[in-house]
């Protein structure tokens, strides 16, 4: 069964209209429950009313990913000790990422990204995706002790991202001019999973908290990116709606924490580099 | 959706997501954190219409790992937020 865009997209308004006072409620004590609850509902409407678009011509894919995603989900979340809840939060955060960076790819390859704004969102999604990703992936590491909680780092480490980032724009540059070469949309992914890795490895355990908070809000960014590509109005109001509150919780972690965000992100690999 | 209303749906969402958050007490930053990752799973919506598009054998593997990654994300996400959120009501 497929229904008209239009009621999709209603349908998708009050979704974000959920998430809006989800969050709202979500900063108060009283109504903190609520809210999130609200967002659930929110989420659900959002999920359920996809289904029906006219795009979607077979449903085992799908139906295979929800309940092995759903099982593994739910299994996490009732196992997880309230003390780990902080690398919990990352990895779910790293699972995000990487849906936004597999749902970029995938537009990838089906050729979607055919005009110059879709090719940069596609390019967006990737890297911004990518990092989050790898990025949560060390957070969740340190935290749980798997890797050394310390700061880590090399001399010229800020070289080396600063000519990874740029390098990915560079490539994104070139897939607009030559839409399609799977080398160069290759090389980005390596290049944005490596950048994840090394802007996260220099971060302490102790600041890990607001690290988190960041990538989330990158996350909603990447997931805002996806809905440029598949000019999809859920993905990019609710995108951008995290990624904005994200980026004013981390700051507000900041200061609860006496750090700024500057000296969080920066502050050791000056000393390492 | 042409990319001019794109657009602007994302400038001010952008605005509505800063005005959104102002005061939050400290006891709340991990589950307000852990209720908006939640909600950055509506790349989930991008997934499902990747995972049904049946466009050849690469496009199914990269929509079955969104679909499973963004309802990992989506589940887990609520149902530990809603857990932390219970705690503190015990107390």
């Amino acid at each position: 069964m497929h229904v008209s865009q239009n009621w999709i997209d209603i349908a998708y308004l009050i979704a974000a209209v959920l998430f809006v006072v989800g969050i709202k409620g979500l900063t108060k004590p009283k109504t903190a429950v609520r809210g999130n609850l609200l967002a659930a509902a929110g989420m659900g409407v959002a999920a359920v009313v996809t289904l029906l678009n006219e795009h979607i011509v077979t449903y085992e894919i799908i139906i295979a990913g929800v309940v092995v995603g759903g099982l593994i989900g739910a299994i996490m979340a009732k196992k997880v000790q309230m003390t780990s809840m902080p690398q919990m939060i990352a990895l779910l955060n790293g699972f995000g990422g990487g849906a936004s960076f597999a749902v970029a790819s995938a537009e990838f390859f089906r050729g979607s990204a055919d005009n110059t704004v879709s090719i940069i969102a596609t390019g967006a999604a990737v890297l911004i995706g990518a990092v989050t990703l790898t990025g949560s992936l060390v957070a969740f590491a340190k935290l749980q002790e798997l890797i050394d909680g310390k700061p880590m780092g090399f001399p010229g480490m800020k070289v080396v991202n600063a000519i990874l980032f740029v390098g990915s724009l560079v490539g994104i540059g070139y897939l607009v001019v030559n839409p399609g070469n799977e080398t160069v949309f290759w090389g980005l992914v390596a290049a944005a999973m490596l950048l994840g890795l090394l802007l996260v490895l220099p971060i302490g355990g102790a600041d890990m908290p607001v690290v988190i908070a960041l990538l989330n809000s990158y996350s909603g960014v990447a997931a805002s990116a996806a809905g440029f590509v598949m000019g999809n109005s859920a993905l990019i109001i609710t995108g951008s709606l995290v990624g904005a509150s994200g980026l004013i919780l981390t700051s507000i972690m900041c200061k609860a924490m006496n750090r700024s965000l500057t000296n969080v992100l920066f502050g050791v690999m000056a000393e390492a580099g | 959706m042409d990319f001019v209303a794109q657009l602007t749906l994302f400038v001010l969402a952008i605005f509505l997501g800063v005005e959104l958050i102002t005061k939050v007490p400290p006891t709340l930053h991990t589950p307000l954190m852990s209720g908006s990752n939640a909600i950055s799973g509506i790349t989930v919506v991008g997934a499902l219409i990747a995972a049904g598009s049946d466009s050849g054998l690469l496009i199914n593997v990269l929509g079955f790992a969104a679909v499973v990654l963004a309802t990992i994300n989506v589940i887990g996400g609520f149902m530990v937020t809603n857990r932390m959120l219970a705690m503190f009501k015990r107390k």
